[in-house]
């Protein structure tokens, strides 16, 4: 079940698979990602309008929650403490918050030097953030939009198969204006798109 | 009060001069290799750190390659959360995501490596006494100071983690796009099967170490701040005292390196990038 999103729809776009994107998120307006063919990671980063040093913290989220998973109700928090946005629904369990993006650097060692070249989320953040003049260092630990990654009682985790279906769909509410830049995570070496990227769904509404 | 007169700079000259040589409780001694504490086997000429960090204190430092920097929870209740730079090209750094994710579990402890953005090894967790440690909630911060203790602010009683980083970072010419997530060490948070944080305030053991290798030349940025999730109403942290020494880099041959397929990798990543 899918609500119907409240107010004007002011953008309703596909992000190719493989692809950034980004948009301008007011406070107070939704934006909607749709997993159109299911188990398509959506990595996802934020930056304060304002002042783009205020950014997504994972860790501030996690700890203002006390839990790893971001469900209904989770608060999104910057890196100074405050709510950059809320999760207002889901249709899946819980997603990720811990896993990180893949990167070109980072492929070469869980998979070995062969995936060196292959296409990866950072390199869509960079080119994503490129337009906004910043760069590397304003890479930080991201949101896993319909990614599983459980944590073990010994601490063993990982990125498993999803628990994400074909138009399952995840809200969040702006608590200020944010710029979101999001990777359609490339990665082929693990089930996080379940070995095939497709492609996902924006709709921001309000 | 000193007797000393300051109204003219000769005698303000002379009474700044007679500071000199006082110990307090919370400094650094330079030079190192006069520290009283130096660990059984150290060469007194190979230290290149020796400073207690104050409770809510920070302090920064470049390593080379090779050294060894030892963490100790002096009374059982410091909190040093801890940023890690590539020296040579600071905006490599610390990436917790990938320090996980990589080494495929989420708690660190002796044997884990602390990965870069890049690709690879910032440094390896050669001890750890403590065995209580947290990669998940990150530095505290000015908002989350204020609401627990009433302020939060550098200049004030409660500094807070993030901030205490901006400081120390900021003394390599980097700034708050630069304080990056971090990793806690001593106070520790384990994950239950619901995703919750179950959070491990101690006070723990008196004296419980940490001590690193530098796998590549680092800028080391720490803090000592209570816990973003330390549930306890009054501002609690207690000294931290931190040594490094200088030290060989890793052999081929060292079991660390050597541990699992990423992990070698992520040494093999950083001898390509030394070669020349």
């Amino acid at each position: 079940m899918t609500p119907e999103l409240t107010g004007e729809i002011v953008l309703d776009e596909v992000v190719p698979a493989r692809a950034p994107w980004t948009a301008l998120l007011k406070a107070g307006q939704t934006l909607r990602i749709i997993d159109l063919e299911g188990n398509q990671a959506v990595d996802f980063l934020m930056y304060s309008a304002a002042d783009d040093a205020e950014r997504y913290s994972a860790q501030d989220t996690i700890a203002a929650q006390g839990n790893i998973f971001l469900r209904e109700g989770s608060v999104l928090m910057s890196n100074e403490g405050r709510p950059m946005a809320v999760v207002t629904g889901t249709a899946v369990d819980y997603h990720d918050t811990i896993g990180g993006a893949c990167s070109c650097e980072s492929n070469t060692l869980r998979y070995g030097h062969h995936t060196k070249a292959q296409h990866a989320c950072v390199e869509n953040f960079l080119q994503g953030n490129a337009r906004y003049g910043r760069g590397k260092r304003d890479m930080v630990s991201n949101i896993n939009w319909f990614m599983n990654v459980p944590v073990e009682a010994d601490g063993t985790l990982g990125i498993v198969d999803g628990i994400s279906a074909p138009g399952l769909f995840v809200d969040m509410r702006a608590e200020m204006d944010v710029v979101v830049v999001v990777s359609n995570c490339p990665q082929i070496n693990n089930p996080c798109n379940g070995f095939d990227p497709t492609p996902v769904r924006m709709v921001i509404a309000g | 009060m000193s007797d000393t007169s300051t109204a003219d700079p000769a005698s303000a000259r002379a009474h700044a001069r007679s500071m000199a040589g006082t110990k307090v409780d919370f400094m650094p001694t330079v030079p190192a290799s006069e520290a009283q504490d130096i660990p059984d086997g150290v060469d007194p000429a190979a230290m290149l750190w020796a400073e207690t960090i104050a409770p809510g204190g920070y302090a920064a430092k470049r390593l080379d390659r090779g050294a060894r920097l030892r963490l100790t929870d002096l009374e059982g209740d410091a909190c040093v959360s801890m940023l890690v730079f590539s020296a040579e090209r600071p905006v490599e750094r610390l990436n917790v995501a990938d320090t996980l994710k990589v080494q495929w579990n989420g708690y660190l402890g002796a044997g884990k490596l602390l990965l870069s953005d890049m690709g690879k090894v910032l440094a390896s967790i050669l001890e750890d006494t403590a065995g209580a440690h947290d990669a998940f909630c990150g530095a505290s911060n000015a908002a989350a100071n204020a609401r627990r203790y009433g302020s939060g602010d550098n200049w004030g009683p409660h500094p807070n983690a993030r901030d205490r980083f901006m400081l120390g970072v900021g003394k390599f010419g980097l700034g708050r796009k630069d304080v990056h997530p971090c990793v806690n060490w001593f106070k520790g948070v384990r994950i239950a099967e619901d995703g919750a944080t179950r959070f491990n305030a101690g006070p723990h053991a008196r004296g419980a170490q940490v001590t690193l290798r530098a796998e590549m030349d680092v800028i080391v940025v720490l803090a000592n701040c209570p816990h973003v999730l330390d549930p306890r109403p009054a501002y609690t942290v207690t000294p931290a005292r931190v040594l490094a020494w200088r030290g060989p880099p890793t052999p081929a041959d060292d079991p660390i390196r050597n541990a699992t397929p990423e992990g070698l990798r992520a040494f093999q990543n950083v001898e390509e990038d030394l070669a020349r």
